[in-house]
């Protein structure tokens, strides 16, 4: 049916994944390096492969440390982001109310605030509330942008669901939470699959918040990686190691939602 | 328009060792030219793959597939030039109904003249002329799915039209609407319609002759009278009929036939063994005590429904259901009834199948 | 589904609650203390002026502010006009199941997981003509290559670096939208005769409508707020080539540690980001939906 089309396709795709792993794959070589062989020579793979830039990070407290700390407050944030935002997204999709179109573009402009806005006064906020350097205070600063964007995305899937399926559901005899976790949420598991993902991802991957309300007891690896800079230059070897393992925890979460967001909405098959 | 002709079995898997691993069992049917044809039966039974089949978006595993003689087992849904209307409405949300209906001849590069004049033909069909310009995105469930329809109409030389429970959606007000409409165009267009729907009624209704299926298999086609006289499988006998037929167990033996520990002469040629036996609430009498063919049962229940009253009986451990007129004069609960079971409407089977 | 068939329910207020509460503690009392920063000149902590709207003046006649905010706009549509259609075409190529869809879909999400400090060191590494594998393959070609010295070059180097973090962004969305279409609207494209080309145009690109806005948008957005990367990457180099309004931003509060234009500054960029939404927003929903009646009109 489609034989030529389908080999440009696969051809572009391809060479996309050649594009999209290069880097990648340069960061993995470089961190089974030592800092003296990626300075001195250059080479598509170790000519001295070794281990000690991980072994340093698994062994060194304030490594592995970071990225437990960063595995907390994410986890929580996406908890909490998706809890709030699956009754508004509903909200939104199924009813209309006084403010709604308002407050649909309220919640979308907090995700426009450049962070560096905030700094300071949430310094301010969370030493007053006397949060500061806890997992929960990262997880509820990110709240900010996570949550809009989870309810927009919900609020997307949700509306691509018939409203007649409410409706029956109501006929039958539903309850609301009977009808909401029973029948909708499996007709958009690919919408929660998706915001769990991006909920995840830019908790994770964000600087700027989550250093500046942490010191010590909840330092997020992404804060541990700026500061190897040291008196003999860039440890690359050791930033490269430690960048390879802060994609790992992304990587399992993918594979985790990946039927979620692959699977289709299907309505009824025999 | 064309006569199909089916003469296959489909399994998902690789290897079909055994009957379960079928979705259709192997099966030999036709479908003539301008009938009304309706696969009835249950989730799972094997319909919608069957309808799939026929329409080429689904290859058989074995077997083929004829329009009028011409083999298009392997043949794309385009080249068989059939129609398919789905369970859902599916439009083409950013044209209008005109421009919906008009696609699948654009697509066959039509002469534009013509095509205006098929789509305003087929509008009128519909009773949708009025609504031509209008995005087909905004429109009500029933009107979208009228637009599915059109869109398998237009086309003047479509072979067959098949329909994949397409009434599902729609509200049930507005459901008989489209019946009607659909055998409105039955008759005008005298096209090959098929019909897959698990709802007896619109498959009685629509149908000239109806295929009851389950799990793989056709166990009779045939029209709706004769499914409902004379269903040759038992599961005919209990799908078709609202309720369905009664069966109880019964033994042959040495010319007596033994029903609900009553002894009773055989009505016509059975063979020995166990049985069972199948009367339709429709076809069970009350009679008088001791009758030849009649049982005492216990009244366990008796509903008015309006139009008729409901008797539920029990003997010996099964259930039997008996429909009276309104007026008739029914013992009340806990009381005794003697019901005619042998009559000129009572079926025999024998695993399943029928034999007398 | 229009907005008009929608019942109106004001108890819905109940449903939407807790995101309101979670969101204004995040946004709307730092806020708050950012806006009265912006009208004072703090002196020291004891000693403050009310100064009105005397920073947000000297912020607007900033020249500096003008060029960098010129870079970023021309910077912004580069990102969206490349990474939306390769996006799209990226999620047609994907495969739809089995194995290979959830090994595509790992090894495309990839870049997305990378903390942005890391991404801008991958490629700072990356494009260095004596330890970086595409620095030294311009080296082998006999391109003179280096995003420290060359201005466009700079550029570019920082387009591609985004292009590759975020592309899988508007895939992902995109990939998502296209899973949800129901195999009967393919079926029904087949028994119609459409071409390919078709089934993209009046099937396919209609229902990925709402996640496509959601991509432009989220990628506008972020673009125009993007500071780790290109910092990491150029430090906003050579000169102010690469410097972008989050850097300006940085520089001009970091330097002077002056809290009142600081904060003044930082309004005037949220509103010129929310402005340009809005416009945006309003646009695409002229041209057809918007998120909340789009994504799908069943």
């Amino acid at each position: 049916m489609n034989e030529p089309r389908f080999q440009k396709r696969t051809l572009f795709l391809i060479a996309y994944l050649v594009f999209a792993v290069l880097p990648i794959y340069w960061m993995v070589n470089m961190s089974f390096k030592t800092n003296e062989e990626i300075l001195s020579s250059f080479s598509l793979w170790p000519q001295h492969f070794t281990w000690d830039n991980y072994r340093t990070i698994f062994t060194d407290e304030s490594w592995y440390s970071g990225y437990l700390n960063s595995l907390i407050y994410v986890a929580i944030n996406t908890v909490i982001s998706l809890t709030v935002a699956l009754p508004a997204a509903y909200a939104f999709s199924r009813y209309q109310f006084l403010g709604d179109k308002h407050v649909f573009f309220w919640l979308l402009t907090n995700r426009m605030t450049p962070p560096a806005v905030f700094l300071l006064p949430f310094f301010q906020l969370y030493t007053t509330v006397g949060l500061m350097d806890t997992h929960i205070a990262v997880a509820l600063a990110h709240l900010l942008f996570n949550v809009p964007l989870a309810v927009w995305i919900l609020e997307g899937f949700m509306s691509g669901i018939p409203r007649e399926i409410d409706e029956t559901a109501y006929i039958d005899g539903y309850s609301f939470p009977r009808f909401f976790l029973t029948i909708f949420l499996p007709l958009i598991k690919a919408g929660v699959g998706v915001a769990a993902f991006f909920c995840f991802m830019f908790s994770w991957v964000e600087l700027l918040l989550a250093r500046t309300l942490t010191s010590v007891n909840a330092k997020p690896i992404v804060a541990t990686m700026t500061r190897t800079v040291s008196a003999s230059g860039m440890d690359w070897a050791t930033l490269a190691a430690a960048g390879v393992l802060t994609i790992v925890p992304g990587a399992i979460v993918i594979w985790f939602v990946r039927h979620y967001i692959a699977k289709g909405f299907a309505m009824g098959r025999v | 328009m064309a006569r199909i002709t089916l003469d296959l079995a489909h399994s998902y898997r690789p290897n079909p060792q055994q009957d379960s691993d079928y979705a259709l069992l192997p099966l030999s049917m036709v479908f003539d030219d301008g009938g009304a044809y309706a696969l009835l039966g249950p989730s799972g039974c094997g319909k919608t793959t069957m309808l799939n089949i026929m329409s080429g978006l689904l290859v058989p595993s074995q077997g083929r597939v004829l329009f009028d003689e011409r083999d298009v087992t392997r043949a794309s849904p385009q080249e068989r030039n059939i129609a398919q209307v789905f369970q859902f409405p599916v439009i083409y949300d950013t044209m209008t109904v005109a421009e919906n209906l008009a696609f699948p001849l654009k697509n066959r590069k039509v002469p534009e003249a013509r095509i205006r004049q098929r789509v305003g033909q087929i509008a009128e069909m519909l009773e949708m002329s009025g609504q031509l310009d209008q995005r087909a995105a905004g429109l009500s469930a029933d009107a979208k799915q009228k637009i599915s329809l059109g869109r398998g109409l237009v086309r003047e030389d479509v072979a067959a039209v098949l329909f994949d429970e397409p009434l599902t959606v729609i509200d049930p007000h507005l459901k008989w609407q489209l019946r009607r409409k659909l055998k409105q165009i039955h008759h005008e267009l005298k096209l090959t319609l098929i019909y897959v729907t698990h709802d007896q009624v619109e498959a009685l209704t629509f149908a000239d002759k109806v295929v009851v299926m389950t799990r793989g298999r056709a166990v009779q086609v045939g029209a709706p009278d004769e499914l409902f006289e004379r269903p040759r499988h038992a599961f005919v006998g209990h799908f078709i009929g609202s309720p369905g037929m009664n069966f109880l167990p019964a033994q042959v033996q040495d010319g007596v036939l033994a029903v609900a520990g009553q002894r009773m002469p055989l009505p016509r040629a059975l063979p020995d063994g166990a049985l069972r036996l199948g009367v339709r609430p429709e076809y069970l009498a009350l009679a008088a005590p001791g009758q030849a063919g009649a049982l005492p049962c216990a009244v366990a229940r008796v509903q008015d429904l309006g139009t008729h009253q409901m008797l539920t009986a029990t003997i010996d451990g099964e259930t039997l259901k008996v429909r009276c007129a309104p007026e008739q004069v029914l013992p009340g609960e806990g009381g005794t009834v003697w019901l005619q079971v042998l009559g000129e409407h009572t079926c025999f089977y024998q695993n399943e199948e029928l034999l007398a | 589904m229009s907005a008009t068939t929608k019942p109106v329910n004001q108890k819905a207020w109940f449903l939407i609650l807790p995101v309101i509460l979670c969101v204004a503690f995040s946004a709307i009392l730092p806020l708050m203390t950012v806006v009265n920063y912006s009208v004072q000149d703090i002196i020291s902590p004891e000693r403050r002026v009310f100064v009105g709207t005397e920073w947000f003046a000297a912020v607007m006649r900033d020249e500096e502010l003008h060029s960098a905010l010129l870079r970023q706009i021309t910077f912004s549509l580069a990102v969206l006009l490349v990474e939306i259609p390769l996006g799209i075409l990226l999620a047609l190529s994907m495969p739809a199941q089995g194995w290979k869809s959830s090994a595509v879909l790992v090894v495309v999400a990839l870049s997305l997981l990378i903390p942005w400090n890391v991404v801008g060191t991958i490629w700072q590494i990356f494009g260095r003509s004596d330890i970086g594998l595409l620095g030294a393959a311009f080296k082998a070609a006999g391109i003179e290559y280096s995003y420290t010295s060359n201005a466009t070059q700079a550029w570019l180097t920082v387009l591609a670096m985004d292009v590759w973090h975020w592309t899988p962004l508007v895939a992902l969305l995109a990939f998502a939208g296209l899973r949800s279409i129901p195999d009967a609207y393919y079926q029904a494209a087949r028994i119609d005769g459409a071409s390919k080309f078709a089934v993209f145009r009046y099937i396919q690109l209609p229902k990925m409508r709402g996640v496509l806005m959601i991509a432009v948008l989220l990628r506008f957005m972020d673009s125009f707020m993007i500071y780790t990367e290109p910092f990491v990457l150029t430090g906003g180099g050579p000169g102010n080539a690469t410097t972008f309004l989050s850097q300006y931003l940085t520089q001009k509060a970091v330097g002077q540690f002056d809290l009142g234009p600081a904060a003044a500054f930082s309004l005037i960029y949220f509103f010129i980001i929310l402005l340009l939404c809005f416009i945006l927003y309003n646009w695409m929903q002229r041209v057809g939906t918007t998120p909340k009646e789009g994504a799908g009109h069943e």
